[in-house]
């Protein structure tokens, strides 16, 4: 497959986002992904990349809606009676329901009981969490050495993360 | 397995003993929301998917040590009558009682801690205490959902919590409230000042029956909105703070009652007494009003403590589902209001003549509050 950009190189990088209903792909070759920033998730945007390419490649979704995989609960529907379809769906609909949610409650994260079974997995995304913040304040202020000594911390506790879970 | 019949004949632990501060708070209560991961929650599930649902939570539920003895029943086996007499103990919801396949309800014999499979969420549980008793309410509850929990796997995620059909349980998806008399409040009109300050600063006051029902008989739900972003037991604490400050105005204003509008009081309790000592037909709303002022007569001295056990088990048994429970038979409404004043008639026929307003402010007794 070429790379959508420069129409030159072998595209690695393959990208699918659903914007307004409407699911859109773009393939890159490395060179562009890294040029258009598509290694940093949060700070891009497909559709400001379709923008210069047009989009011959948009596929509409059935009812241009956005629906939830595992129960088929759409968005509308929610919006009509205020409920969900399945847990499944606070991550397919969690955006939108951000600001909701912010209006209804006191804060946006859970800080009461944990079930045992969930209570490893929160330890260990508490404990990275953490680390990262610090991470960052040690970047802000140049204290690459502490940086360094942060960065092996977080890798080792994803290691053991990832281990955990797999117990 | 209990029988209904023997619920019914038996009055809720909370209807029966005055608790903390019971002279103004009925009961406390906890509700803890729940679901299961991997199925779609009740009210969008199909009715497969809640049989399936149902399979595999009530066996875990029947064998909980605190459901011994318990009554348990698919709702599908319950008459509508006796839904509603369910709904009017508070044990099971309004959403719950217009369920039937996939659905059931579980509850000790005590009436203290009751289980809905499928109403909203896949598991609504809930505990009552009589008085003000949300942690001991809450500790009772809490027991409940650790045990479940290791049979169950709970949807969870460590940012929204406990994941719930609404977005506005999420979190913990604990709603705690208490059942609050406030007589004095509403004759002195100040209630719905009360009622203002405290949506304001994040709780809700409801009627009798919960979300849009009338305050009838002067009760008031009192319970927290938020379920996310705070704790279970920051939560309670601060609910606690807000219905103690509430006694407070409660009393305040039935003291100022007793200094300035003596004769309003012997005049509300004393046609309260009339009426449902000699009255022939009497409506749900008019009998909770009238036994309120009756309530709070006990309160100011009039009757003695013993008679606020009467009128509390009367508030219940008055109600259409009860009378229709007790006289066997489905009622009309002209039917239900005429043996509703009969049994209040009975009941009430050792009730002496209230007089007047004794000269000395009745101490409170049976209604120390508790330090936990």
């Amino acid at each position: 497959m070429i790379c959508d950009v420069c129409k030159d190189k072998h595209a690695t990088v393959y990208l699918t986002q659903i914007v307004d209903g409407q699911m859109q792909k773009v393939n890159l070759c490395d060179a562009c992904a890294k040029e258009k920033g598509v290694t940093d998730p949060t700070g891009f945007a497909l559709a400001d990349l379709l923008l210069g390419l047009g989009s011959d490649e948009k596929v509409n979704l059935p009812g241009d809606e956005l629906t939830c995989e595992t129960c088929g609960f759409t968005q509308s529907g929610f919006k009509k009676n205020g409920r969900l379809g399945c847990s499944e769906c606070y991550q397919v609909f969690g955006g939108g329901l951000d600001s909701l949610v912010k209006a209804m409650h006191k804060g946006t994260l859970h800080v009461g009981k944990v079930p045992t079974r969930y209570k490893v997995t929160k330890q260990f995304t508490d404990q990275i969490t953490e680390l990262k913040q610090r991470l960052k304040i040690a970047i802000t202020d140049e204290n690459f050495e502490e940086a360094a000594k942060l960065r092996d911390e977080i890798k080792s506790a994803e290691d053991e993360f990832v281990c955990a879970k797999e117990h | 397995m209990m029988q209904f019949k023997t619920i019914l004949n038996n009055p809720a632990e909370w209807m029966l003993s005055a608790g903390p501060l019971g002279e103004i708070v009925i009961s406390s209560r906890i509700r803890l929301a729940r679901n299961l991961s991997g199925y779609s929650f009740p009210g969008w599930a199909t009715e497969d998917d809640r049989m399936l649902v149902l399979d595999e939570v009530k066996p875990t539920v029947d064998t909980l040590s605190e459901m011994r003895g318990a009554f348990s029943s698919d709702l599908r086996n319950l008459s509508t009558i006796r839904k509603q007499v369910l709904v009017e103990r508070h044990l099971i919801s309004r959403e719950q009682a217009a369920k039937g396949n996939g659905s059931a309800v579980v509850m000790n014999r005590k009436q203290t801690l009751c289980i809905m499979i499928n109403e909203e969420d896949h598991l609504r549980m809930q505990s009552i205490k009589p008085g003000l008793n949300l942690k001991s309410a809450f500790n009772m509850i809490d027991k409940v959902d650790t045990k479940l929990e290791e049979h169950i796997d709970y949807a969870f995620d460590n940012h929204h919590g406990y994941l719930t059909a609404c977005p506005t349980n999420l979190g913990t998806g604990m709603r705690a409230s208490a059942m609050l008399h406030l007589p004095a409040l509403v004759l002195s009109e100040q209630i719905n000042q009360v009622i203002q300050a405290v949506n304001k600063i994040g709780l809700a006051v409801r009627g009798l029956y919960g979300e849009g029902t009338e305050a009838l008989g002067n009760l008031f739900q009192v319970s927290n909105q938020h379920t996310l972003g705070e704790k279970e037991i920051e939560i309670v604490a601060r609910l606690e703070k807000v219905i103690r400050q509430i006694i407070e105005h409660e009393k305040n204003a039935r003291a100022a009652l007793f200094e300035d509008r003596r004769a309003m009081l012997d005049d509300k309790v004393g046609r309260a007494y009339a009426i449902l000592r000699h009255g022939h037909i009497i409506s749900t709303k008019e009998a909770l009003e009238l036994l309120s002022m009756l309530r709070a007569g006990v309160d100011l001295g009039y009757f003695t403590n013993e008679v606020r056990g009467i009128i509390d088990v009367l508030f219940m048994e008055i109600q259409p589902a009860h009378l229709q429970m007790r006289a066997d038979s489905k009622l009309g409404v002209e039917e239900r209001d005429i043996l509703r004043a009969e049994i209040m008639r009975d009941e009430l026929k050792i009730l002496p003549e209230p007089g007047k307003l004794p000269e000395q402010y009745p101490e409170t007794k049976g209604n120390q509050d508790v330090d936990e």
